[in-house]
């Protein structure tokens, strides 16, 4: 069981939140100007790292707000918790 | 034992002989060879897609100068960790056509590998619980028929004769109104699948290395020619890589990406008690998968943990969602005590259906995304993959599973329509 801050709310249990996968994925700003492989590029791949991870997470039974995580995948150590629009953390210490 | 020496046959016959000398004299299962400095072709992966593939390219293909590479022990991932259920009830007619051929190939397995895999085919329910799951089920068993795939489906009372031991009575929180049943369904035995394709392969010239683990490809213009491991560099002409919830990791050592999130997938067992489940129960509304496996264990599973994760751990919310389905449909398990707990990590495809075939660079192929169902698809996983290792294009199974499809909308959207929820 993850112990994940919210930003807003806190230190609370995972399952007031739901997951919103990997962050920081732009979507295209003309997505008419991009080539198939493009397109797939951002609409399906993902990096799935072993390791540090960017995710999204929603406060879903709580402050209903969405943020982003700094989580190991095989330690599950969760290193920083910041807002939608803030900078990304560095992974490495 | 040498290559190419005769492999003892099982039987009933070396069994009595055998015991005659205390069981002493039994040949080693496959060889512990050193790596050779070049193969034909190399697979990344010693789980049963990796072995069944081996065993294919050298069976059906004559190719057997192969390694296959295990970074810890043959079938100590996934293979050894899933529940175990066998089944072709797929609603699209790309997966029902590759799960039923693999599921033909399960009914003649334990013969023609000479190792029991313990399959039994005890019939196979899945649950419906609302009007809405009625029509999709019923629609699920049209499809499978059309396919050539058996499928009934039974109203509540022919479900309880089927299963005496599920509760439909109609005042559950969620009463179960039907199932469809594939009776050709059931379950083997996870670890004799990766033995005896193992054996089978190494029998046939296969070099197994298990505690080899891939550092790194060597790509020159764009075309494989080798790959770096803890044990040294291998040279090889073409290479399958089939490593489930660590197929992200070899895409990157590669330099690509793929369409795939590796999740926990938890299990747990019962202690083992009699004979009391008769057949394989799956339910995709209260979401709960379970059979009895022949030691008496009841061995159930449900969905995965929500969070990318390479921990082989999960949350133990999981495991209470999991159970309150679980009493859901069989009230009378309440006193059973949970022996085991464990998790595996699958590679989910965001389509929920694998990707076997060609990658960005030549001569590599990988097999991945088989997500939270890959254990039945063991022998037809490495029957296709076999081939498309051995001419370098695609077997008529696994065209529609190419990395392309998702570049050509062509997804093949098993969410959901596979039976169960994903």
């Amino acid at each position: 069981m993850l112990l994940i801050p919210c930003p807003y709310c806190g230190p609370r249990d995972e399952h007031e939140f739901s997951y919103g996968h990997e962050a920081h994925i732009a979507r295209p700003k003309d997505p008419f100007a991009l080539s198939d492989a493009e397109w797939v590029d951002y609409l399906f791949m993902r990096a799935n790292p072993k390791g540090w991870h960017r995710e999204r997470w929603v406060h879903s039974k709580g402050c209903r707000r969405w943020f982003n995580l700094l989580r190991h995948t095989v330690t599950h150590e969760i290193r920083a918790s910041y807002a939608m629009d803030a900078e990304p953390p560095r992974s490495e210490p | 034992m040498k290559p190419g020496e005769m492999k003892q046959t099982y039987s009933i016959f070396s069994l009595a002989r055998n015991a005659f000398s205390f069981h002493q004299g039994w040949q080693m299962a496959w060889r512990q060879p050193e790596p050779q400095p070049s193969y034909d072709i190399v697979i990344v992966g010693g789980g049963g897609h990796g072995l069944a593939t081996a065993y294919y390219l050298a069976k059906n293909h004559n190719i057997t100068n192969v390694a296959v590479l295990e970074k810890g022990w043959l079938g100590g991932g996934n293979t050894g960790r899933n529940t175990t259920v066998v089944r072709s009830n797929y609603l699209w007619d790309e997966s029902a056509h590759l799960y039923e051929h693999s599921l033909k190939l399960w009914e003649g397995l334990s013969q023609e590998l000479n190792f029991n895999v313990m399959f039994s085919q005890r019939g196979l329910l899945n649950l419906v619980h609302t009007q809405h799951e009625v029509r999709e089920a019923r629609r699920r068993v049209y499809a499978n028929q059309l396919n050539g795939i058996d499928a009934e489906y039974l109203d509540a009372g022919e479900v309880k004769a089927f299963c005496p031991l599920l509760d439909t009575s109609p005042d559950r929180r969620y009463p179960i109104i039907g199932a469809t049943l594939q009776r050709r369904g059931g379950i083997a035995r996870h670890d004799a699948v990766a033995w005896g394709y193992a054996r089978a392969a190494d029998s046939l010239g296969v070099d197994i290395i298990q505690n080899c683990e891939v550092t790194g490809f060597r790509v020159e213009a764009g075309r494989v020619t080798g790959i770096d491991t803890t044990r040294g560099p291998i040279a090889t002409k073409k290479v399958g890589v089939v490593v489930a919830g660590h197929a992200g990791v070899m895409a990157a050592k590669a330099g690509f990406r793929l369409p795939i999130e590796s999740h926990p997938l938890q299990a747990l067992v019962s202690e083992p008690v009699k004979p009391v489940l008769n057949c394989v129960v799956m339910s995709g509304a209260v979401h709960v998968y379970v059979s009895q496996s022949d030691k008496g264990e009841l061995v159930m599973g449900a969905g995965i943990d929500s969070y990318n994760s390479y921990a082989q751990v999960g949350s133990p919310h999981i495991i209470e969602y999991l159970l309150n389905a679980l009493l859901e449909l069989f009230p009378t398990f309440g006193r059973l005590r949970m022996m085991r707990q464990w998790a595996g990590i699958v590679d989910t495809c965001i389509d929920a259906s694998p990707i076997i075939g060609k990658t960005p660079i030549d001569n590599l192929f990988f097999n991945c995304g088989w997500g939270t169902g890959g254990f039945k698809a063991t022998p037809g996983s490495g029957w296709v993959f076999a081939h498309t290792l051995a001419t370098g294009e695609p077997h008529r199974l696994n065209e529609a599973f190419s990395l392309d499809r998702f570049a050509r909308g062509t997804l093949i959207d098993e969410h959901g329509a596979a039976a169960v929820a994903h």
